[in-house]
Formats: C-alpha cells, structure tokens, sequence
C-alpha cells in the first residue's frame, strides 16, 4: 500500500511560530475560563527526563526528552447523574486550549451516567499542595548525571580490569502536576523520581548479580561501592550447586519483597474486592477487612511525607477507573495502614467505593513501607541466623496466575544463593516461583529492619518504597529455571 | 469536534503542520553540529480507551501525543533529543541538544556506531488496510454498543459481572534521513469483554472474549473480520461449565492448543527470543538476553521439523504491520525458523551491521516522539501445513489430553527458557473427544523441549492472527503492538500444573 506523495505540498495551516508559551498555570486558568459546563477539572502535567543506558561496560542508549500535557475533565450534570468527558492533549497550541475543552464538553454530552459521580471537593476540603502553585517550574537535564558519568566510566575500568561487565540504567525524572478545579482548587505537586540499576556479570553471562536504589538527584549514588558489592556477589557464586525444585525457607531481600508487596496493594481496590473478584472478597459478601493476614505483627503503610520517599499528598485523576475517580481529583492523601499488627485495616478506595463499602476514604498512595516492629538487622544479620535456605537476589517477571489466592508466578534473578550454617555457601540455579503475597504473609516468621529499595519487576510504575529482608516458610520454588 | 475523515487518507490535522521545514531546521543543524548521522520524525498518536462496568460507563480517555524527534550520530556515539512543539525552533533546538548528549555520552561508550546500508525510498506514503476510521464515530455510539453486548451477557443467570473495554489507537509519522521520506498512517483497536460468575462459596470464575486486538478500522466491530453476536453468545454458557468444573489432576497431558492461546506462547518463548540485540546482551539487565545465541544461527534445533516461523511487517491486519521502521527501512517477511532449525533474526540498522547479516529486515521503532528507536518485535508468526487438518481432526488423534484455549497468564525467565501460561477455558480429551471443562490448569515447560514436542499443525483453515497492543521492551520502558499468527498445534506430553495445589490449598 505504498505511494508517492506530491513533493512539497503546502503546510500552511499554521505558522511556523504558533506554540505554547502560557505557563501550566496560566493554560489551567484559561481551560477554566472558557469551560461552559457544570463543572470542570484541569490537570496541566510539565515533565523533563534524562537517562543513559549501557551494556557489556559501553554505552549504548541515551536521550532527554521533555513533555507536556494539558487534559480536561468536563462534567455536564443533571440532578444526581453526572457525565463526564475527559481528553487529554500532548503538544498543545495556547490557541488550541478552547478547542479542547470544548471536545472534552461534547465528550461529556456523548457519555453515559458515571457511576462515580461525586460533588468536586471545595478548597477547604482539598490538599495540602506539594509545593507551591505559582514557584518556577522545575526540570532536569543530562547534566545531573556529570558527576554519575564520570563515576561510571571509572566503573566500567574497574569491572573490565576484573574480568566483569557491567550492564544497567539510569533515569531522573521531573514531574510537576498542577490541578485546578471549577470548584477553587488549586494544587501543585513537583515529583523528583531517579533509578540507578547496575548489573554485573562474568565474561560469559554465565554469572550475574545485581543492585538497585532510588534517588531524588543522584548526588546520594556510590557507583564503586556498588561495583564492589556486585564483585563480591559474583565471587560467592564460584561454587555452583544444582537444587532441585521444592519449597524452601527462604531470605527475600527488600526489592523481592517490594515487588511482591506491590502487587498486592495493586489488588486491593475496595470496588472489586466487594464484587467478590479478588482475594480480599469475603465468601458471601463483603471484605476481608478486618481478617489476620500475617502471623508477625506486620505493618504495611503509605505515606506521602515518608522521609525519602515523599510522593503527592494530593490524588491526581486523569481518567476514572476501577480504582480511581476524576471526581477525587484534589483529595488529601495522608499516611494510611493498610495492614496493622499482621491485619488488614483498609483497601484502596475513592470516595464513590467508600460509600459502597461503608469503609474509611482511602485512595491509593505512590509508596509503600512494610515494618515488623522491634525488628532489626540487615539481610546478612538474616544469614547469619539460617542454618540452611535460600537466599535471593530478586524476582522478575511476575505475573498474576489465580486471582482468588492472588496466586503469582515469576523468576528468581541475578543471583539465588545457598545459605548453610550461617554463611553463603554456594549460588544455586534459578527458579519459576508460584506463590500468594497474601498467603505468603502468614509464613514470614522473622523480618530484619526496614530500608529504602528499588522494586526491579515494577520500577518503571513504582519505585518509593521501603521493606526489611524476610524470612519465608516454604517459599514454592515450583520448577527450576536454565536461565543465568 | 470530530472530523469525519475518509479511510486513504493521511490525518490533514498532522499534514498541516510544517513537517519539511521541521525536518530541514533538525537535520541542518545536526550536520552543521558535527553530526554524521541524522534523522528526523513527527509523530501523532491518538488514543481512546472507552471501559463499562456492569453497563454502566467506568472510563473515557481520549488522548492526543504530538512531538518530534531527533537522532544523532556524532563520532560514533548516539545522540537523542525530543520536543513538543512542531516549530522549526523546537526543532533546530532539539538537534542541538541530541548532539550535547552524544557528547556528554562520548566519554562512556567504546563501540562507535555504524548502520547498515538501505536503499533510498525517495517521498512514500503508507497506510494500513482499514474501512471506518474509529476516531470518526461519536463516543455515545460506541458505549451503546458497549452497553448492549454487556446487556446480552448480564441477561445470563450466572453471570454477576461484565467488564467491556474498546482501546483505539491511529499512529500518524513523518520520518526522514534525507534519502527516504516516509509519511505514515496506521488504526488499530482491541474490543474486549469479560464475563464474572461468583458462586455462593465465595469462589469465582471469568470467560473472556477471544476476539483479537487488530490492525482494522470500526468495521471490526460491526461484522467485519470478527463474529461477535456468535462470541458473545457462547460465553455464559461456558463461564457456566468453567464454574461447575473439576480441578485438573496434575500431570503430564497431550495438549491441542488453539490459536488464541498458542500465540503468546510464541510471542514470549520466540518473538522475543529472535530478536538479536537480546541474543548479543544489549538487553541483558532487564528485558533479559535469550538462548537462541548468534552461535547457534543455523544450528539449533528450536523444535520439530514441521516447525515454521516468520517474521513479517507486511501481514494485512497485523499489529507490527507498517511500511517503513524508523530508520527508514522497508517493510519484510523472512523465515526466523525453517525446519525447526533457527535461520533468522529480527534486526536493526545497527545489529545488522555489527554481525554482518547485510541489510536490517526493517526492526527499529519507538514508541512515541519522547523515545529513542530501539529493535522492536515484528509479527512472528508460525505457518500452518498446506493440506494440514483442523482442529478437531488434531483433537481426534489425542487419547488422553486437554484441549486448551484463549490467553491469560504468561511468564517467562529472562533467557526465554522456562514459561508458564494459563487459558480462558480448557477441556479435557478423552479418546479423542472433548469430555468437559477443567479449572485451576497451568502449562509450564522449556521452550526447545515444548517446540521439540510439536506432533502436528493445523492447516489454513486453523490459521488465526492473535496479537497484543501491550509489549513491553526497553528502558526506558516502551510499548509496541504486535501480531501472531498460528494454527492449532499437537504438543506431547507437557506438564501441568494445578494452580490451587501450587497456591499451597
């Protein structure tokens, strides 16, 4: 279906200079000016990202890009109904801002009754900001990785030097999102998010260890430390061992159960947990909330003032969903339990499933901490105490096999290791695991302190998070995996 | 408001922006920078997700990326900008930074980047094979037909939930090196509906629409290409038998697979196990590298001998189907597996040239103007035998197995040997008979020994194009659609698992 196009046809619909030079502000006001509807939400999203890439101590990737997005929430109403229209547009002219809102009104007129309809939220009852509405904006460049490069560069020596190579990521990211609202609300928030991932593996693949962290500018990354605790990594796995699969006591470290925690919070909507679809329904009605889910007093909590992991303190909502409302846009999120003394105390909510479940208004929040009170100790003091498990580097690819246990499968990576009498003995193969974070809870029989991680399967969505190592009771390693 | 806008025809909203002086103001100012290297694209991409639960309408989202891009190659180091507004300004300016960043990137990489010749294609446009441009019809006319088809499956007795989603998708792209001009225009959309049943003890079942995400327009959903009235007549009656099922005795089971299951499974164990910068490492600490090793090209005996894949971006319909990849490379089709032998690889201009296979087969895509090109998966389809039978006559030669059909979970380890899958529905075979449904089946295997254990496939009239719109690769993370087309297939003697027994029951 190829062919030619005239050469050279005229591109005279727009000058050549017709841009955006309004703030994000500025375009939120005026969206607001020439909405007609009932009601409206303005959400303008500035963002800004650097990152590099490389592979086998050479880089191979790298760019900067930048973004901006303007999307509007029409919202046409009629005694209780209301019908919303929402679109959402990168790259828009200041010229084009009416034009928007104007589809998102005729989007609005299309649409059927939404079922989340809710009043938007005053001033008062919205907040608090991020930061404030009217400061500069912010945004990241390639420079805020000059002193990482460097360290990198020093690091791909080291490696070669060693017989290593090293692989990996590393992204900044600025976002700032301001949200305005037909009732008064003005809330901005300015999100700094940073991923270092490196990997090092033998001359032949055949070996491989891995670390992770998140940061908020990179100033805080130590690329040799972390090279050297990859070194030794790659050392312990000198002695290889072949174990078949079983259920294993088994060490996670913080990232392998981060991701495993993440998953769960992901399915703990309040909406399908009261349809009976998740494995926080309760036979016959109803939630498990309320049900003891970990046999240590676990904690499991979000909070967006969480010392190095601050996120929004306000909901942000493009578009409603399952576990997520427009009408919520501006809703204060404050530290919430959702699990407390091993518990479960709350499910993520907007306020239309909080009527429906007649549970506390709870809306989701962009990070997680797992803490077992009292508990202390790093994932070598965890090895130390073992007379014989695993231990593991992290999971990957997890995936949902049976959402009535939420029963996950996936991989171990980057490096299992036999623990015997206290030390490292060996690394093993890999495995496929197949087994429920929920189920799972009630078999962690001892924790060490909590510490900031890097989820490695869910980075690209999540990455503010905290877990201690855990100790796992019959860890179902359900098939052994060739992969190194 | 919409602009009703005749299928053949490139988006004038994205043509009326100044794409050649765009172009011109990018490309000059790299060379005038000390790039060697340049190209440029423009990119318009809409997307519409519509979602109802129970009838009633969840979500609407319309969205609309616009930007441009620019890539560098400067002493032999990759350079990668993007901007947002389609000015010539904009434009120079990004060219700029793209060479900044090849320079800050110089002092880390050791492999100076050559590319692959291609032919010059001169000023082409391409669009794909659609009628009714989605973007072209009202919202309200898409949720009443949303609305309707949850009506018909809610009507049924054991159906407690429906959820009915429609994605949308039109790609517009400008893309030029200077040598090869390409206007591009692609529509693609995934209508899908799932059925919940929650019996009185708490345990619950879902039946999920079969019906394949598709590079066509509208007409897809009103009878063109897809029997949805057929589909979604079956469902609760299925969803009935999955709930009343008996859970799957663990064990090793001949298996028939339909074409609705089987192409994930080769989407995940040789999709992504072709594609050569996996095989070389460059993937290696996230999406992962993969067994089929450059050493083995020509060698390795990836399953049986009826065992033949290709790689395409030429398939009418298919989801990586397109004229040009973003380095200006003509679309292909090349056997990655013949015989059951590896032959192939999927490329790029770059990997094309560092292991001297010649010409790239057409490989490179980004997601969106924000990201760099990186190898992205083409359709990898497995072709079905000539005179080959259906599947029932495959059913008819297994005594004891499980037919097993439609997607649902995957996994699979970061070298692509070891993979676990589920299905929307599986039947138990009986002497060559299905003999009702089985819950709680999972099939897990090595890739070589499940591809080595292939007995037979079906023929044409077996033959369906599944696909995915949600590929992931890349960091930073990029989506892709893509394509699979397969027959049903005779596997023996996979192992199954029982779900609920692994979930510790």
């Amino acid at each position: 279906m190829s062919s030619q196009f005239p050469a050279g046809q005229p591109n005279s619909a727009q000058p050549a200079s017709a841009q955006s030079v309004l703030s994000p502000q500025a375009a939120v006001e005026r969206a607001l000016a020439a909405a007609k509807c009932d009601d409206c939400v303005v959400i303008a999203d500035e963002g800004s990202s650097a990152n590099l890439r490389w592979a086998g101590n050479s880089l191979t990737t790298n760019g900067v890009s930048h973004s901006r997005q303007l999307t509007v929430i029409a919202i046409s109403r009629s005694g209780d109904q209301a019908r919303v229209g929402v679109v959402s547009r990168a790259g828009l002219r200041d010229d084009q801002i009416a034009e928007l809102v104007a589809e998102a009104e005729h989007a609005a007129a299309d649409a059927s009754p939404a079922e989340d309809a809710q009043p938007l939220l005053t001033p008062h009852a919205a907040g608090p900001a991020g930061v404030a509405w009217d400061s500069p904006p912010a945004a990241t460049e390639i420079g805020v990785f000059a002193g990482f490069a460097r360290d990198l560069g020093n690091a791909f020596e080291v490696a070669a030097g060693g017989g290593r190579k090293l692989y990996g990521f590393a992204e900044h990211q600025l976002a700032s999102s301001y949200v305005g609202t037909s009732s008064g609300v003005r809330l901005r928030n300015d999100q700094p998010t940073g991923r270092l991932e490196l990997n090092a593996k033998s001359a032949d693949l055949a070996r491989s260890a891995w670390a992770g962290l998140g940061t908020a500018d990179f100033s805080d990354v130590d690329v040799a430390g972390l090279e050297a605790g990859l070194a030794e990594r790659l050392g312990w796995a000198a002695r290889s061992l072949e174990l078949p699969a079983g259920r294993y006591e088994t060490l996670l470290p913080p990232t392998a159960l981060a991701d495993l925690m993440i998953y769960m919070y992901w399915s703990a909507g309040a909406k399908d947990a009261l349809d009976g679809r998740t494995v926080f329904s309760k036979p016959g009605g109803g939630t498990r909330v309320g049900e003891q889910l970990a046999s240590l007093p676990l904690a499991l909590r979000s909070d967006p003032l969480a010392s190095g992991l601050r996120c929004s303190p306000f909901v942000v909502a493009h578009a409603s969903s399952r576990d997520s409302s427009v009408f919520d846009n501006g809703l204060p999120r404050g530290r919430t339990d959702w699990i407390a003394d091993g518990c479960l105390t709350a499910l993520t909510q907007t306020r239309h499933t909080a009527e429906l479940s007649g549970l506390p208004v709870t809306p989701a929040i962009d990070n997680l901490i797992l803490a077992a009170p009292g508990a202390t100790g790093s994932t070598a003091d965890l090895v130390s105490r073992t007379s014989r498990g695993l231990l593991l580097t992290c999971l990957w690819y997890i995936r949902e096999v049976d959402p009535q246990t939420l029963l996950l499968t996936g991989l171990t990576r980057d490096g299992v290791y036999l623990v015997e009498n206290g030390e490292v003995t060996g690394a093993v193969n890999n495995f496929r695991f197949n087994e429920s974070p929920v189920s799972m809870l009630s078999r962690i029989t001892e924790a060490g302190s909590t510490v900031p991680t890097l989820p490695r399967e869910w980075s690209d969505y999540f990455t503010r998070a905290a877990m201690p190592p855990v100790r796992v009771e019959g860890f179902n390693m359900s098939s052994v995996s060739q992969a190194s | 408001m919409e602009q009703n806008q005749a299928a053949g025809e490139i988006d004038p909203e994205f043509t009326a922006y100044p794409l050649r002086d765009l172009a011109d103001a990018a490309l000059a100012t790299a060379r005038q920078l000390g790039a060697s290297h340049a190209d440029f694209r423009a990119e318009r991409i809409r997307g519409q997700q519509i979602g109802l639960s129970d009838g009633n309408l969840e979500t609407q989202f319309d969205s609309d990326d616009l930007g441009l891009a620019v890539r560098v190659i400067v002493d032999g180091t990759w350079g990668f900008a993007s901007a947002v507004d389609l000015t010539t300004a904009a434009a120079a300016r990004a060219a700029k930074e793209a060479v900044d960043v090849a320079r800050v990137a110089a002092a880390i990489n050791s492999e100076p980047i050559e590319l692959a010749d291609e032919p010059a294609h001169g000023e082409v446009t391409w669009l794909s094979a659609y009628q009714v441009d989605p973007f072209g019809i009202s919202v309200a006319d898409k949720i009443a037909l949303l609305g309707e088809w949850s009506g018909r499956l809610l009507a049924a007795d054991d159906v407690s939930h429906v959820d009915a989603s429609l994605l949308q998708v039109k790609e517009c792209k400008f893309y030029t090196d200077g040598v090869t001009t390409a206007l591009q225009q692609r529509v693609r959309l995934h209508p899908e509906l799932t059925a919940v049943a929650v019996g009185a003890d708490g345990r619950f079942e879902t039946m999920r629409t079969l019906a394949p995400p598709a590079g066509r327009g509208y007409e897809y959903l009103t009878g063109t290409g897809w029997d949805f009235d057929a589909e979604l007549a079956e469902i609760p009656g299925l969803l009935t038998a999955k709930l009343a099922a008996p859970s799957v005795q663990a064990g090793r089971y001949d298996l028939v697979i339909d074409p609705s299951n089987l192409f994930l499974t080769i989407h995940e164990s040789i999709g992504h196990a072709t594609e050569l910068d996996r095989a070389l490492g460059y993937e290696a600490a996230y999406a992962g590298t993969s067994f089929a090793t450059f050493d083995k090209l020509g060698s390795l005996q990836y399953g049986s001998p009826v065992m033949h894949v290709t790689g395409d971006r030429t398939a009418e319909h298919g989801l990586a189907t397109i004229g040009y990849d973003d380095e200006g490379v003509a679309g292909q089709s090349w056997d990655l597996i013949a015989g059951g032998v590896l032959t192939g690889y999927q490329l790029d201009r770059r990997i094309a040239r560092l292991t001297g296979l010649g010409r790239s087969n057409g490989c490179a895509f980004a997601d969106s103007p924000g990201h760099m090109p990186i190898q992205r998966m083409a359709n990898v389809s497995l072709q079905p035998a000539a005179d080959g039978p259906s599947t029932s006559e495959l059913i008819a030669g297994v005594t004891d197995g499980i037919y097993v059909v439609g997607d649902k979970s995957w996994s699979i380890d970061m070298q692509r040997y070891n993979f676990q899958f589920t299905g929307q529905r599986f039947f138990r075979i009986k002497n060559g008979q299905l003999a009702g449904q089985l819950r709680d089946v999972a099939y897990q295997a090595t890739t070589t020994d499940f591809w080595n254990a292939m007995e037979a496939v079906g023929g044409p009239q077996t033959y369906v194009l599944g696909g995915a719109f949600n590929c992931g690769k890349g960091q930073p993370g990029q989506v892709a659609p893509v394509s699979h087309g397969c027959p049903s297939v005779v596997m023996r003697g996979i192992r199954i698992l029982n779900t609920v027994e692994e979930a510790g029951a």
